[in-house]
């Protein structure tokens, strides 16, 4: 019973970490069409930017100014790469966001090595917040929580409460019409996007000294992060929380139980085969939950993409 | 006049054999190993290793024989068995004799298979395989055969000689394994089962778990379940990212026993675990850096640090191998008669100056040395490692491990 509340709590920070990624991603979707292949990149720069930072500033100027630096290269991409390439048409600018991901991996290899950096939990959030029978939880997570909730509700706040978010939203449908009333709809993409790789940035400035920062960070987070957006409904910022949320608690759950397939084929009915050493599928009989817990949230996508192709809270696309 | 020519004549003869000597063949070490890829940090500091192993070693003291000098050649492999076949024929094509590789027992398998069947083919051109750090225990029992060395502890070996220190410790009842899901993880998990079973068969195996390799991103759910498993001790043969993942996870989540590792130190692992993970971690090693061996490894360790300030000697076997090849070379009297380098290698014994004595047990080439239990911390070290200011300190000692361990090797000597 314990254990449940635990892992609520880690599934919590996971699909929170996850949410400030896809959120940013799912932005820079429903506003330019644009699927960017170096979301993760960009978090990776961000606890990159974090840890040099931190080594002279302190964590708390990294979390400060390694967003905003992410954010200004994000900026520039779409300044200065992206809106060139818009003109070409979709597959050029997914091919050139690809390209941009394998690039800031060398560049990132090149200038701080391939080995992980020691980037760590800074001391005055070192300590452990409150234990559930036995299993600590650290102080850092519920800072985690907190800024991810934060992110959110700011988000929220602006998108629909405020001129600019009115904006950006109406130049999402009507981008001519917006033109027209005199926005420079150019310049609220290069916003949107700089906004969008700022919060992918936040991201890695404080997962870095819990998830390790090294230069696979990227290619290990890459896809599930477009996987949360499919299943969240592409654009929308709920179903990124929804989808971010789901994913974080499924694998968390499975990862901690050891559950059989044989319990699972047992309980919707079907008794396992009488030699099952010879059996073709003995390995899918002895399948346990944490070796597939990865793959999950695949599977979840793969079926939501059947049933339900414009995603948990999507709107139709036409 | 003719005395000027006679001069002329005499100088020039000398010339002539100083060149001789000077331009004397080098003696090549063709280096396999990953140089590009994820991996490409391990294989470019061992690149390192033995590159400086040979300078200083061997070439700064006048080279072996009548002055060859040692030469490391380095190729990429991409930590490909394929990739490694082809290396391994450009590097016998260019005359190369001796091949060292480390990296993953799947490359070291698909390589010592290949060479012995070249040299069963090719008497004229025949290589040898010195191994310095593929540790699957096969590599000498099964698939040994006359033209592979090992030079590191195989992973029997080690879990032996951890399984020694941790029976010692009476305060450990429950133990935890958990690994990568690949032979290496599950030859660990295997022998810590079979060898504690034997030795203290009181301590519970509470946990007994294999993760998907290279993919886990947040270790949280493995470190709860150690952590409510009540283990004392958590035993893993985990390296690179899922070290230091798996490491810092349940250092942080509330575990508070030691944690018995293989690979949890150099590469950056040293430096990003730092004040946590002090008298936590414990590794197994060979070849002890604090307190250092020797005088003379300490000069040799501050000369490696003037010229790589980013390295760390962290696989003290490289110069080992460095060291029983240039001795057997010398022995034998050639370095191209490669039978007669492997029959002088055989039953080598060897005073490492990084403490303790080496030998090269000839039934199945295994190398039988002292093996190290170390702890990270930031007290009583001679040397850090990744300029960190922590770095493995010896704690106990197993004298020439596992010497009369079976082996079910059966070489055929040519």
């Amino acid at each position: 019973m314990d254990l449940i509340l635990v892992n609520l709590i880690d599934g919590l920070v996971t699909g929170l970490l996850l949410f400030m990624l896809s959120a940013g991603l799912t932005l820079i979707f429903s506003m330019m069409g644009v699927l960017n292949f170096a979301h993760a990149s960009f978090y990776m720069l961000g606890a990159y930017f974090a840890y040099q930072i931190s080594l002279a500033l302190g964590f708390w100027m990294g979390l400060l100014i390694a967003p905003l630096i992410v954010g200004v290269l994000g900026a520039g991409v779409e300044r200065y790469g992206l809106r060139r390439v818009h003109q070409y048409g979709h597959v050029p600018e997914l091919i050139f966001t690809f390209g941009l991901a394998l690039l800031i991996e060398e560049l990132v290899q090149f200038i701080w090595g391939k080995n992980q950096m020691p980037y760590d939990v800074p001391d005055i959030l070192n300590f452990t917040a409150f234990a559930i029978s036995g299993n600590s939880i650290p102080a850092y997570k519920i800072f985690m929580i907190f800024i991810s909730v934060g992110i959110f509700i700011g988000l929220l706040l602006i998108l629909t409460r405020t001129r600019v978010g009115m904006i950006i939203q109406a130049a999402l449908s009507y981008p001519r019409t917006v033109e027209a009333l005199g926005h420079n709809v150019p310049l609220i993409f290069m916003g949107v996007f700089g906004v969008g790789t700022a919060l992918a940035g936040v991201a890695g400035v404080i997962a870095g000294p819990v998830l390790g920062t090294f230069p696979g960070m990227a290619f290990v987070l890459g896809s599930i992060v477009f996987v949360t957006i499919v299943i969240g409904g592409l654009g929308s910022l709920w179903g990124a929380l929804v989808a971010s949320l789901l994913i974080g608690w499924i694998t968390t759950f499975a990862k901690s139980y050891n559950v059989e397939m044989e319990t699972i084929l047992n309980t919707i009915g079907l008794s396992t085969p009488e030699n099952l050493d010879e059996n073709i599928f003995r390995d899918f009989w002895a399948l346990t939950s944490p070796q597939i817990a990865d793959i999950i949230p695949y599977i979840l996508m793969v079926l939501i993409l059947i049933f339900r192709p414009q995603g948990l809270f999507g709107k139709r696309d036409s | 006049m003719k005395k000027i020519t006679k001069i002329g004549a005499v100088s020039a003869l000398s010339l002539m054999i100083g060149a001789t000597a000077a331009f004397a063949e080098d003696i090549k070490i063709a280096f396999i190993d990953p140089l590009s890829g994820p991996f490409a940090s391990t294989g470019t500091n061992g690149l390192h290793q033995f590159e400086f192993a040979a300078e200083y070693m061997v070439n700064d003291k006048g080279g072996l024989l009548d002055g060859q000098m040692m030469e490391v050649v380095g190729f990429d492999n991409k930590i490909s068995p394929k990739e490694s076949l082809i290396q391994l024929q450009v590097a016998i094509d260019q005359g190369i004799r001796y091949i060292v590789q480390g990296n993953s027992s799947g490359v070291a398998n698909a390589l010592t298979e290949a060479i012995d069947k070249h040299n069963r083919r090719n008497p004229d051109s025949r290589v040898l395989f010195l191994n310095y750090a593929a540790v699957d225990p096969a590599l000498t029992n099964d698939k040994c055969n006359f033209w592979h060395f090992r030079f590191d502890a195989n992973a029997d070996i080690k879990m032996d000689a951890l399984t020694d220190v941790i029976a010692e410790q009476q305060d450990i009842k429950k133990v935890y394994i958990i690994g990568q899901d690949y032979s290496f993880g599950k030859a660990v998990s295997d022998a810590a089962n079979s060898m504690l079973g034997e030795k203290r068969p009181d301590i519970e195996i509470v946990g007994d778990e294999l993760h998907p390799i290279g993919k886990v991103k947040d270790f949280t759910p493995y470190a709860r379940k150690v952590v409510s498993s009540g283990a004392d001790a958590v035993i893993t043969g985990n390296w690179g990212a899922d070290m230091l993942g798996l490491g810092k996870s349940i250092i942080e989540n509330g575990f508070e026993g030691p944690i018995y590792t293989y690979y949890a130190a150099g590469s950056g692992i040293t430096a990003a675990f730092g004040e946590s993970g002090k008298d936590r971690i414990r590794l197994i090693s060979q070849g002890s850096i604090n307190p250092i061996g020797s005088e003379e490894a300490r000069e040799l360790y501050n000369a490696f640090e003037a010229k790589y300030p980013d390295g760390n000697i962290d696989q003290s076997r490289i110069f080992n191998v460095i060291g029983m090849l240039s001795k057997a070379i010398e022995e034998a009297g050639t370095a191209d008669d490669v039978v007669a380098v492997a029959s002088a290698l055989e039953g080598m014994e060897y005073d490492s100056m990084w403490g303790g004595k080496l030998f090269m047990r000839p039934q199945d080439h295994q190398l039988i040395q002292d093996m190290h239990v170390g702890v990270h911390t930031d007290e009583n070290l001679d040397f850090d490692y990744d300029q960190s200011g922590f770095g493995i300190v010896n704690e106990s000692t197993v004298e020439m491990a596992s010497m009369d361990a079976p082996t079910t090797c059966e070489m055929k000597r040519p």
